[in-house]
């Protein structure tokens, strides 16, 4: 099916399933333990052996000699694979250092080898035997100290390229207010439950790989360009996901070296990376240098925007797109972004939850707070004062839908936000100085190819096929409900199967695409299940009604059985879209708004009260899209206050590379927490008039956070995260 | 010292024989691994074991007896992934070694309650939607069964303001003692609801 005409009115718009608060439908397995993750998969292939994996313990250099002698005669041991062993491999076009080192080693805790052996004690026993002679090499570790030999990102996509529109120097030349100011945001780790972890069988030339991934086609391909096989060969399974939050969009480590282990062992294999492997061996979320420029008049007109950023990548990597938000947020004549990109060597830099708008709005929306207290307006005033219905570098081309403007009044008037004192420090609540915070969230709707299978079986029941993923999305329970709308049947008539590469491609989970595209996929797909029913029944699809177990046609009412009396009927088909999506900007929005009080003696940030009001088309299942958004503000919480991966600039890798040293907030950290969706549809996304809400939870938290400490306190840290330390010696006099 | 200090000092313990020069420096192990004999009961079945000596009460569960309910996240006592109930206290089983828990009563996951008959922590986890992937949940779940049963024991925690009175049932109490079990998906407002449910009727 081709969208590529505003949606009209449709089956979905009955609203009898999908737009319910359903309870997930694999909520039930979930919480009795009996949702099967990557390793545990034991009864899939037998005779399954144990991985373990060694990472190297430089970030930059060769090894000189990497002895396996002792680890392959160690107890149980039944193969050792390093580069030499594993013979000639590609890289996936999708990852920017390769997953199995040597001996050039690019980043610290690249994998340099995997041991096999029966049991994962001997493994891990054996894997400590092995010895690695490195020739340590100097690298670039330190963003600030690269930023100077920054250079402008290399390819043809526009969305790496400067922008400039109007004539940004003279108009902040000549603005009457303004503000430039710098501010950093570091780097960060999905830190996601599961650890990336894979079950591999060989079966003569094909390959098997139950695992753990967002994105189940693409890491076919990737696996089948690495290993140098045909796609056709590999099979990728991957029902359940530990969490992913971009961590794992890309093939990584685990599937490879499980299935070279599995290959030289001739034996199955499962490996998880050990969790102090993970945040040096996988991606990361980029630290940037961010400068912001804003010029307005003094009755608060932005004349002038500009914001640059600065992140590093390993050679042949991207930047972090911490400016894109800048050139569609606010209105303004006169524009500039730009980005620079270090070659550095630090572990590969990607993708993390809103790449781009989650720094990038920690910034921009500081800035905003900042030029309103320069302006003497209040945050949410002026905010408004700068909206904008159109593209502001392209006027004649206007958003979708856009309601920014109601999600911060809607949001102020819950929040209680005319109690925020305009001056900063003079809420006193006994020990804790009181503020509030708030930040607009903005993230790009983007809609994807995707496909599905839908069957009407024998039995009555519906299945569903997809090789779509659900991270924790709720995507079970939103294509299940899909299909139920579509058929007229009850979710309870729906059986799902996701996270296989058997079945239809989809869009996968990532860029906060995946829930509208994915149940588009599963509305083409039923399109052609109905005419393939009403072909049967004898009645034309057009005029057809599925509803209650029925079609009706006129004054006919057909029990749907009757249309699989002989056999089950399949329906197949792939959303592929038009140009809606340029004709039209499509986006995402909201208002963050934050409580916080300080702790008058110590500079202990707590969060007292968290809402998010989102205009974001039509909610699919608002008790699942309301977890979405919850988590992304724990997240963006966490941003703000806590996170960060302490860089070694000496030796060049994370430090905290664990659970405990890299912080991440707990259920004392996290308030209660409200979630607002305006009601609305938006037919230029696609027929199911919804779009992405999964990252917009997180765009623009960080920044409430730290602007509602700003207004506790009086104290601005313009370096990410906001903890205490940055804060002690500014506070106001406790007595 | 904080629960985070106390955490992070835990983690620095546990990784020290790693960090001091690398893998290197690790002792040799020498011939076969030694192996025991444990046996316990899990969910009120028993079950007799001979293990490898270094194996985790988690990886008896997980890779001897094939419940994997509970669940694998950092294997350092850091996430609480792997709540189990022992002898009706809460304990990461990735913290304790299978063999040092001869005739132990276990419950897992798998022995609150199944998906035609959910343990009412089961139930309202799902009703409130307290997950998201689904992972740290067995472990949240476990660990507020237990936790639970402390607070009615009468057992203080750092958020407990008077010590000479009963604890009361609190959101702050029941953040501060589930705040071992992380759950990056960011459920927490929904599963405090669930707990705090449960807690009600309960009481």
């Amino acid at each position: 099916m081709k969208f590529d005409t505003p949606a009209t009115t449709n089956p979905i718009d009955a609203m009898k399933v999908v737009g319910q608060p359903r309870d997930r439908l694999d909520g039930p397995l979930k919480v009795t333990g009996g949702a099967r993750y990557a390793y545990e998969q034991h009864d899939v292939a037998a005779n399954q052996a144990y991985g373990y994996v060694l990472g190297a313990g430089i970030a930059k250099g060769t090894i000189r000699q990497l002895d396996i002698e002792a680890a392959r005669n160690a107890p149980g041991v039944l193969a050792v694979v390093t580069a030499r062993e594993a013979g000639k491999l590609d890289k996936g076009k999708r990852n920017t250092a390769r997953l199995l080192a040597g001996p050039e080693i690019q980043h610290y805790h690249q994998a340099i080898a995997v041991v096999v052996a029966e049991t994962f004690e001997q493994a891990r026993a054996a894997a400590s035997l092995i010895r690695v002679d490195y020739a340590e090499e100097p690298g670039t570790f330190d963003l600030e100290a690269a930023r100077s030999k920054a250079s402008e990102p290399e390819g043809d996509d526009p969305s790496l390229k400067d922008s400039r529109i109007g004539d940004f120097p003279g108009a902040f030349a000549s603005a009457p207010v303004k503000l430039d100011e710098t501010y950093t945001t570091p780097d960060e780790s999905h830190a996601m439950m599961e650890p990336h972890a894979t079950v591999a069988a060989w079966e003569g030339e094909k390959l098997t790989v139950w695992t753990s991934n967002q994105m189940v086609a693409w890491t076919v391909v990737d696996m089948a360009k690495t290993l140098g096989i045909p796609k056709e060969n590999i099979r990728v399974v991957s029902p359940f996901i530990g969490g992913g939050f971009g961590g794992k969009l890309f093939l990584r480590a685990d599937v490879l070296l499980a299935a070279l282990g599995a290959r030289a062992a001739r034996r199955p294999v499962k490996l998880a990376l050990q969790r102090p492997l993970i945040m040096n061996n996988t991606t990361h979320r980029p630290a940037t240098i961010q400068r912001v420029r804003i010029g307005a008049t003094r009755d608060g007109k932005i004349t002038a925007i500009g914001h640059e950023s600065w992140s590093g990548d390993q050679k042949g990597g991207g930047p972090e797109l911490a400016v894109s938000q800048t050139r569609l947020l606010y209105a303004g004549a006169n524009r500039m972004t730009a980005m620079r990109l270090a070659a550095m060597d630090l572990p590969e830099g990607n993708a993390m939850r809103a790449p781009g708008e989650a720094p990038g709005l920690m910034v921009l929306e500081m800035a905003m707070d900042e030029m309103a207290e320069k302006l003497g307006m209040d945050p949410i005033a002026f905010r408004l004062l700068n909206d904008t219905q159109v593209d502001p570098e392209k006027p004649k081309r206007p958003f979708s839908m856009r309601r920014l403007d109601e999600c911060f009044k809607v949001g102020a008037e819950r929040f209680g936000w005319s109690r925020r004192s305009p001056r900063p420090g003079q809420n006193r609540d006994g020990k804790w100085l009181v503020g509030l915070g708030v930040a607009a969230a903005f993230r790009n709707n983007l809609v994807m190819k995707s496909g599905a299978r839908v069957r009407l079986g024998s039995d009555g029941i519906l299945t569903v096929e997809t090789d779509m993923t659900d991270i924790g999305t709720g995507s079970y329970t939103i294509i299940g409900q899909t299909a139920a709308e579509m058929l007229g049947v009850e979710l309870d008539k729906v059986v799902v199967k996701l996270g296989d590469s058997s079945f239809p491609a989809s869009a996968g989970s990532g860029g906060q695409w995946g829930g509208n595209s994915s149940t588009a996929g599963v509305y083409a797909a039923c399109v052609k299940l109905r005419e393939a029913i009403a072909q049967k029944l004898g009645i034309n699809s057009s005029e057809a009604v599925f509803a209650g177990g029925e079609v009706r046609s006129g004054n006919r009412s057909i029990p749907l059985s009757k249309a699989i009396e002989q056999a089950p009927l399949i329906g197949e088909d792939t959303i592929e879209y038009g140009d809606l999506d340029e004709t039209h900007q499509q986006s995402t929005f909201g208002a963050h708004f934050v409580e916080v009080a300080v702790d008058a003696a110590t500079a202990e940030t707590r969060i007292r009260r968290m809402l998010a009001v989102c205009s974001a088309g039509r909610i699919l299942n608002p008790k699942t899209a309301r977890s979405q958004v919850i988590g992304a503000m724990t997240m963006g919480a966490g941003a703000a206050l806590m996170e960060e991966l302490a860089v070694d600039t000496r030796r060049g890798f994370f430090v905290n590379h664990d659970l405990a040293g890299y912080e991440v907030p707990v259920h004392a950290d996290i308030p209660h927490q409200e979630v607002v969706f305006l009601e609305e549809t938006d037919p230029m996304s696609s027929p199911m008039k919804a779009k992405g809400v999964g990252e917009l939870g997180i765009c623009g938290v960080g920044a409430a956070v730290a602007n509602a400490i700003y207004n506790a306190t009086g104290i601005r840290v313009r370096d990410y995260p906001v903890t205490l330390d940055k804060m002690l010696d500014r506070m106001p006099d406790a007595a | 010292m904080n629960r985070r200090d106390l955490m992070a000092a835990a983690g620095a313990c546990a990784a020290l024989p790693l960090t001091q020069g690398g893998a290197r420096s690790q002792p040799a192990p020498a011939g076969k691994p030694v192996k025991a004999e444990v046996s316990f009961t899990v969910n009120g079945r028993k079950h007799a074991l001979d293990v490898d000596t270094r194996t985790t009460l988690l990886d008896a569960l997980r890779e001897h007896l094939h419940m994997t309910g509970t669940k694998k996240g950092c294997d350092h006592g850091q996430c609480g992934a792997c709540t189990v109930i022992v002898d009706g206290q809460r304990i990461n089983s990735c913290l304790s070694l299978a063999v040092m828990h001869p005739d132990a009563e276990i419950t897992t996951i798998e022995g609150l309650g199944t998906v035609e008959n959910l343990h009412p922590m089961q139930a309202a986890f799902v009703k409130h939607d307290g997950f998201q992937c689904g992972y740290c949940t067995p472990g949240q779940i476990c660990s507020s069964v237990a936790m639970l049963d402390e607070i009615e024991a009468g057992i203080p925690s750092h958020v407990t303001s008077d010590l000479t009175v009963s604890v009361t049932l609190s959101e702050s109490e029941i953040r501060e003692r589930m705040s071992g079990n992380i759950c990056r998906c960011g459920a927490y407002s929904n599963i405090v609801e669930a707990i705090t449910e449960v807690a009600r009727t309960r009481a």
